[in-house]
């Protein structure tokens, strides 16, 4: 599946005076950095794990930062109850592999205990802001990673990589602090915390470098796979429990493959043959569509969807 | 709904080595309000197709909202970077904004650095982690003294490659004349404050007209008195700030943390058939080589605060489960070292003999990013490297006055002013000039108050030590 796996560092003679990092190893140098510094300043982090490929990237450079010792944080999980089963087995699956613990927020909680309400529309994504911070208050985190990239979304662009959240978990995006060299300034007081991005200045074509040449496993449904599907709002929705079609929706069967595994309310898949990494590789080489704007529904509400969610404390 | 497949941009991208080795190279652009800057950051992005269809579609239909009837298809490329919603309810931009494109070379990273009153803040934060800043001239308007202001600070900071773009070459109807005469006013500027003349920096002046798109991507056919490169040709060949480094500087290396696992080794390792007995006292420094490369059998000097640096060498540099035997700048390792010293986070590995004892009394450049000000007096937190200590300011000397580089007397300093101050420090520290040592050079001035970030410090020589004359500020 993977045409190469390189342990060792790529070196590349980007002129004839001396011997250069390639642009993922320089990367991955940096997001190392960056989670050593917080595990160093903080005394209680945790990673968001939704077993999305972000999330798992993230996962294994905190198992390259600390080797051979184990990853000195627990993993954070927002269940919105609306989960791909899939994706919830290879979570439970990885905390086991590399010896996690793992904390579940959950939504649908939230919702029987009439925290939380539906929302009309079905989608749950937004709501997964109130059991974050409550995670996050409960178990006293004081900075939780995340795998966000500027490259996503216009306000991501102007984030941190270490991002400070008020007693709300609110953004601020016009009161933050300049980041400068590779000096991180994460000092916050009680009931502040922060939100830590390695892989901020990471595209989506190199975490899906990295996947390949580390040969790290994904939810199978990255993959194309054949599955019974309904169109609607322009994307693709997998039939199941919790996304039924309408009576006027067809189901067909496509070969389709997720380039985001959020809430099987909201997520949509893509239709294509890319079955293994490589093939990946080649169509976000290629793709002319930004992966939000392909398959998230909550994103398209308005432009500024993404800027609303952040200032309300969501990741 | 499907995803559209350019298959050739996808076989120029990955067509074997280009991709698989390109290098990183990080940017900045700063400029005044209304000399077009986004326009050109649009540009680049969008003329080296790193903007996709659906962002097209959107800024395409704000355009036509907006009746823009300008070129490129009535698309107008400002809105590319055009980022919170704030900011297009007021038509400025907040904040540095990070964009990402690539060409077969080499992959790029732009800070983007709104060009307003915070100008200082914001050049000085791209700027720090930039290889190479572009600052914004219109052409028909010329050097200004914001311009002057800029490559202060550039020069200050240290920026490796300095590239004026001369832009709306076009509304001066490509005149070589006019050209010429802002470049010899930039080469002036930059002669007094001695960019490009001592083998670090460089100094280069480009005609384009981002509107247009001339020598932004592809050289120019309407400046044919123009014979130097277009601006991404030059962004894509100019050496990155780590390669100049190498081979001035020795070996730095502040250690993030010690890797001790004792008996918690890692389920994963040990199921991939990692030797348990080999690793049981394993003990290894961590940390990101800042400058220079190290290599297993070098020897190093421990640096620890209030000690004599002491000397060993190295064993082994590891990288999760690979034992290199060599790494550079800027790689995350773990270094093993000889002796058993203790060695702790804050320590400084560096080649032997390099450096010099730490101290706790601190001269330094301050770029002031606060509102609050600067009083002599004050008590703050100084974070150096991976240490953070009490630092009380002693005396404020002076600001300077970029648009003229003079000193002015001042006994404190206001947000966006650059200023020298000394600082006494409650534990010494392994300051180095931040003239020959970019990372262990700088250091952050914290309020212990709120934890915010107040300035940006460069150290200087202690005075009376050999002193760069550009650095007497």
């Amino acid at each position: 599946m993977s045409t190469f796996l390189t342990e060792e560092p790529t070196l590349v003679n980007d002129a004839a005076v001396s011997t250069r990092l390639s642009s993922l190893d320089t990367l991955e140098s940096e997001a190392i950095h960056i989670i050593r510094e917080v595990v160093a300043e903080f005394e209680k982090p945790a990673l968001l794990f939704s077993g999305g490929k972000d999330s798992v990237v993230m996962l294994h450079l905190a198992t390259k930062a600390f080797w051979p010792g184990k990853v000195p944080f627990p993993v954070l999980h927002v269940d919105t109850g609306h989960n791909f089963p899939e994706v919830i087995d290879f979570r439970d699956r990885t905390v086991e592999r590399l010896g996690l613990k793992l904390v579940v927020g959950s939504v649908q909680e939230f919702i029987d205990r009439g925290e939380l309400a539906e929302r009309a529309d079905g989608t749950r994504n937004p709501l997964q802001t109130v059991p974050l911070l409550d995670a996050i208050q409960s178990n006293k985190f004081d900075a939780v990673f995340g795998g966000g990239r500027r490259d996503e979304d216009k306000a991501r662009a102007k984030e941190r990589i270490l991002s400070l959240r008020d007693e709300f978990g609110q953004w601020d995006p016009r009161n933050q602090r300049p980041e400068l060299w590779n000096l991180y300034n994460g000092r916050h007081t009680v009931g502040q915390h922060v939100r830590a991005f390695p892989i901020s200045n990471w595209t989506e074509l190199d975490v899906w470098r990295y996947i390949e040449r580390e040969n790290i496993e994904l939810p199978g449904l990255y993959y194309a796979h054949d599955r019974e599907v309904f169109a609607r709002d322009g994307m693709w929705r997998a039939v199941g429990e919790v996304s039924q079609p309408r009576p006027d929706e067809e189901v067909i069967t496509k070969t389709v493959r997720y380039r985001t595994v959020g809430d099987m309310s909201c997520t949509g898949a893509v239709e294509s043959a890319a079955a293994t990494v490589r093939d990946v590789v080649i169509e976000v080489a290629a793709s002319t569509i930004t992966e939000r704007g392909a398959t998230r529904a909550d994103d398209r509400i308005s432009e500024a969807a993404m800027e609303d969610r952040k200032k309300d404390g969501y990741f | 709904m499907s995803t559209e497949i350019d298959t050739a941009r996808a076989a120029a991208l990955l067509d074997e080595a280009p991709l698989k080795d390109a290098t990183l190279f990080r940017f900045a652009t700063a400029g005044s309000v209304d000399d077009g800057k986004s326009t050109l950051v649009g540009r680049l992005l969008h003329d080296s197709k790193a903007i996709l269809a659906d962002q097209l579609d959107a800024v395409a239909r704000t355009s036509a909202d907006r009746g823009f009837g300008g070129s490129a298809g009535g698309i107008d490329l400002a809105l590319l970077t055009d980022g919170l919603r704030a900011e297009r309810e007021q038509g400025i931009t907040i904040d540095v904004a990070y964009r990402y494109f690539a060409t077969d070379r080499r992959s790029f990273i732009l800070a983007d650095c709104p060009g307003h009153v915070q100008y200082t803040k914001n050049t000085v934060t791209g700027a720090s982690t930039a290889d190479a800043v572009v600052v914004l001239i219109d052409a028909r308007k010329g050097v200004l003294e914001q311009t002057r202001r800029h490559l202060s600070v550039l020069q200050l900071l240290r920026v490796a490659h300095v590239i004026v773009a001369v832009n709306k070459i076009d509304l001066v109807d490509f005149s070589e004349s006019v050209f010429r005469e802002i470049e010899a006013d930039v080469q002036k500027v930059g002669r007094e404050l001695g960019l490009g003349s001592d083998g670090i920096a460089d100094l280069l002046v480009v005609p384009v007209s981002a509107l247009d798109g001339d020598n932004v991507v592809e050289r120019s056919e309407r400046t044919p008195w123009y014979t130097g490169p277009a601006l991404l040709e030059v962004l894509e060949t100019l050496p990155a700030a780590d390669e100049l480094e190498s081979h001035l500087e020795s070996f730095r290396f502040p250690v993030q943390l010690v890797v001790r696992p004792q008996g918690a080794l890692a389920p994963d390792a040990i199921a991939g058939g990692l030797d348990v007995e080999k690793y049981r006292d394993y003990r290894a420094y961590a940390g990101q080589i800042t400058e220079g490369s190290v290599k297993v059998g070098d020897e190093v000097s421990v640096l620890t605060p209030g000690q004599a640096p002491r000397t060993t060498t190295v064993t082994g540099i590891d990288f999760a489960g690979a034992e290199l035997t060599e790494a550079v700048a800027p790689q995350s390792v773990a270094i093993r070292l000889a002796d058993e010293f203790d060695v702790a986070r804050g320590d400084t590995i560096a080649a032997a003999g390099t450096v010099r004892e730490s101290s706790a009394d601190l001269y330094a450049a301050l770029c002031w990013l606060s509102p609050k000000p600067l009083r002599e007096g004050a008590k703050v937190l100084v974070k150096h490297g991976t240490r953070t200590v009490q630092a009380l300011v002693r005396s404020v000397s002076g600001k300077l006055d970029l648009a003229t580089f003079n000193l002015e007397g001042a006994s404190s300093l206001e947000l966006n002013d650059i200023g020298h101050a000394q600082l006494r420090l409650a534990a010494p520290l392994p300051l180095e000039n931040y003239l020959h040592h970019r990372r262990t050079g700088a250091f952050l001035v914290i309020d212990p108050l709120d934890g915010n970030t107040l300035a940006a410090g460069l150290v200087k020589d202690h005075p009376g030590d050999h002193e760069d004359e550009r650095y007497s500020i």
